[in-house]
């Protein structure tokens, strides 16, 4: 069993699990350290770390913007995976590397595959990777022993939800709205639908987490009632992180305290 | 995907319907002005002393390129599927404004995104789609250019794929966009074919037309792909040479970009390499799948033309015929010339003129040092 099935398997009754994103080298890889320091102090279950690439076509502002800073404090993908090893061996929390195909298929796939598993990776995360394309991948994620996360959207239909189900490792990644990454004001019924739909192919086989839109505790609430397995949240981190700059210490505590007020809503 | 899947049954269902076929025809003949006439430049062929050049005047449509082609049959396609929002990118503009004309005249709203620094470019142009009627949104991320515009066309139709027709410019983007667009635009090669034969007895030795995403070379080749003795040859921007262009098959790498596994042009990382050329609409560092393909099964060859040989190009067919070109097209005049050269007189050369150069004439002072 994988780290990140685990961390699922090992949650209480009612209780998801925090998914939380961190912009790889954001606001630069010295201080990305402390922001995933932070991160974890609060209580994610799970680390999602991205790596910035030029073209984030799946993002909406605020991840773009933390792209922008960290590529141009001259974070590179090795440098991230860098970071993946430090939150491991810091804090032994399970790590899902999120990044575009390209990243990956620039080097060869599976090399790059076994050199992020080498810097204790757990599980990746490709929005860019099709569904059509994605089985000969996750055989090669098999064998490296690393979870290749699939994506399911409020438009896949019935029988690529099934698809889907089987085929992802980890968890399924629903996204809970059309469109990009992003912080939304509110929930939409639609979601709380869409969970309910996506549920009936994940239950018992593979845990169900909902991201895209999400950045309150009232919205984390509201995802785990419906009966996601767990939520992820990125833009609203990486939004705190913007201000580093600034005041260091002041943003740290903020993104440490606001994790923390995300994880005590994933308990209800 | 599902969208993506949507579309293309909408288009399978669509491109062989008689109704559609006829409408696409009608619009094309009446409105876009086709066909384009074939045009043996006689000056030019003296000029360069070697085989016979002629021009495909693509640049005498409606709206000045080639565009129009597949803005008109998207349009219609989107019209057949009751999509009436239409999104595009455009880089110099030439897309963006074919697709507001084709939006304008089948009463469709389109929104155009076209990067800040193309804006800056190509201001004509930017107005012009704003008195087409479309709305233009102004990209400021990244490079802020035509990949970027993409970005940004793409970020919106994931958004809004329930009411909202993609209406991509270029053979780029995930299947079955290559297709379709290649498609809409092989109406080129298949009049230059005719045209030949008509007056010539032969088809040509060779065909030259500039690449950018390569959609006016798509629809010049395709037509001749199976036709061995037909040679195919795209011209990239070569910019101000080795690092500095936008030659994504001379210098690029196989990459995924817009969801296509192509030639890009990309750093050791395989991060997305920004790009340079004077001109706007061959500045993207990908390229369409589908020339990828011809270069890797060698049935094309592509090469590149400098700036400063695209602009040589530009004054040289203004002087001696009295046609200004595109920047774009002119990297394929440039190449042209240099290849007759080294050709027999009773051989022939078809360059496809994709576009007129009224956009870039402010450009090209500025190259020459003339203050208007």
């Amino acid at each position: 069993m994988s780290e990140i099935s685990k961390t699922f398997a090992g949650l209480a009754p009612r209780e998801g699990a925090l998914v939380a994103y961190v912009m790889g080298g954001d606001p630069d890889p010295d201080s990305c350290s402390k922001v995933i320091d932070a991160v974890v102090a609060g209580g994610a279950d799970i680390l999602e770390l991205g790596i910035p690439f030029s073209d984030p076509l799946a993002d909406g502002k605020s991840i773009q913007a933390a792209t922008v800073r960290a590529l141009s404090a001259g974070t590179t993908p090795r440098r991230v995976l860098e970071l993946a090893k430090y939150a491991k061996e810091k804090h032994h929390v399970p790590i899902a590397l999120m990044t575009y195909f390209n990243i990956f298929y620039s080097q060869g796939f599976e090399n790059f595959l076994r050199l992020a598993r080498s810097h204790d990776v757990d599980g990746i995360i490709i929005p860019d990777l099709p569904l059509d394309e994605a089985s000969r991948y996750a055989r090669i994620s098999r064998r490296v022993g690393v979870d290749n996360i699939l994506f399911a959207a409020p438009t896949t239909p019935a029988g690529r939800m099934r698809m889907l189900a089987s085929n992802t490792s980890g968890f399924l990644y629903l996204v809970s709205i059309l469109g990009v990454t992003g912080a939304r004001r509110s929930v939409r019924r639609s979601t709380l639908a869409l969970i309910a739909f996506a549920h009936r192919y994940t239950r018992g086989k593979v845990p169900l987490a909902v991201g895209f839109g999400i950045s309150t505790p009232e919205h984390v609430r509201e995802i785990i009632r419906a009966g996601a397995d767990g939520v992820v949240v990125g833009s609203s981190i990486v939004d705190r992180v913007a201000g580093y700059r600034e005041g260091k210490a002041k943003v740290l505590r903020n993104v440490e305290e606001y994790v923390r007020s995300l994880k005590a809503a994933t308990r209800g | 995907m599902p969208a993506l899947q949507e579309l293309e049954s909408a288009y399978l269902r669509w491109k062989g319907d008689a109704g559609f076929r006829a409408d696409l025809d009608g619009m094309l003949r009446e409105y876009a002005g086709r066909p384009t006439p074939l045009y043996f430049a006689q000056n030019l062929t003296k000029r360069a002393g070697g085989a016979k050049i002629f021009l495909k005047r693509e640049d005498l449509l409606h709206g000045g390129a080639h565009k129009i082609n597949n803005t008109l049959g998207q349009a219609l396609l989107a019209k057949r599927m009751g999509k009436h929002r239409v999104i595009a990118e455009t880089g110099a503009g030439q897309h963006g404004v074919a697709t507001a004309i084709a939006c304008a005249a089948l009463s469709l709203k389109a929104e155009v995104y076209m990067g800040s620094e193309d804006i800056k470019r190509q201001k004509l142009n930017a107005y012009r789609m704003e008195l087409l009627g479309a709305e233009l949104h102004s990209v400021t991320a990244g490079s802020k250019t035509l990949k970027d515009a993409i970005n940004e066309a793409l970020r919106d139709w994931a958004t809004n794929v329930n009411t909202t027709y993609y209406l991509i410019g270029s053979v780029v983007g995930p299947h079955p966009y290559p297709v379709i667009v290649r498609d809409f635009q092989s109406v080129i090669g298949k009049e230059i074919r005719r045209q030949m034969l008509r007056r010539e007895g032969r088809l040509p030795d060779a065909l030259v037309a500039c690449v950018g995403g390569g959609s006016n070379a798509m629809g010049t080749f395709h037509e001749f792909v199976e036709r061995r003795g037909v040679k195919l040859i795209g011209v990239e921007a070569g910019g101000a040479g080795r690092g500095k262009n936008a030659a994504s098959l001379a210098e690029g790498r196989k990459g995924v970009l817009h969801g296509m596994l192509t030639y890009v042009l990309e750093d050791e990382d395989g991060q997305i390499r920004e790009t340079q050329s004077v001109s706007a609409g061959l500045d993207y560092p990908g390229v369409g799948p589908e020339h990828s393909y011809l270069k890797e099964n060698e049935r094309a060859t592509y090469v590149t033309a400098k700036d400063g040989e695209a602009l040589r190009a530009f004054h040289l067919l203004a002087e001696v015929e009295g046609i200004l070109p595109a920047l774009e097209s002119a990297h394929a005049v440039a190449y042209a010339v240099k290849m007759a050269r080294s050709m027999r007189k009773d051989q022939s050369i078809v360059v496809t003129l994709s576009g007129r150069g009224d956009k870039d004439v402010q450009i090209v002072a500025k190259e020459a040092g003339v203050n208007l």
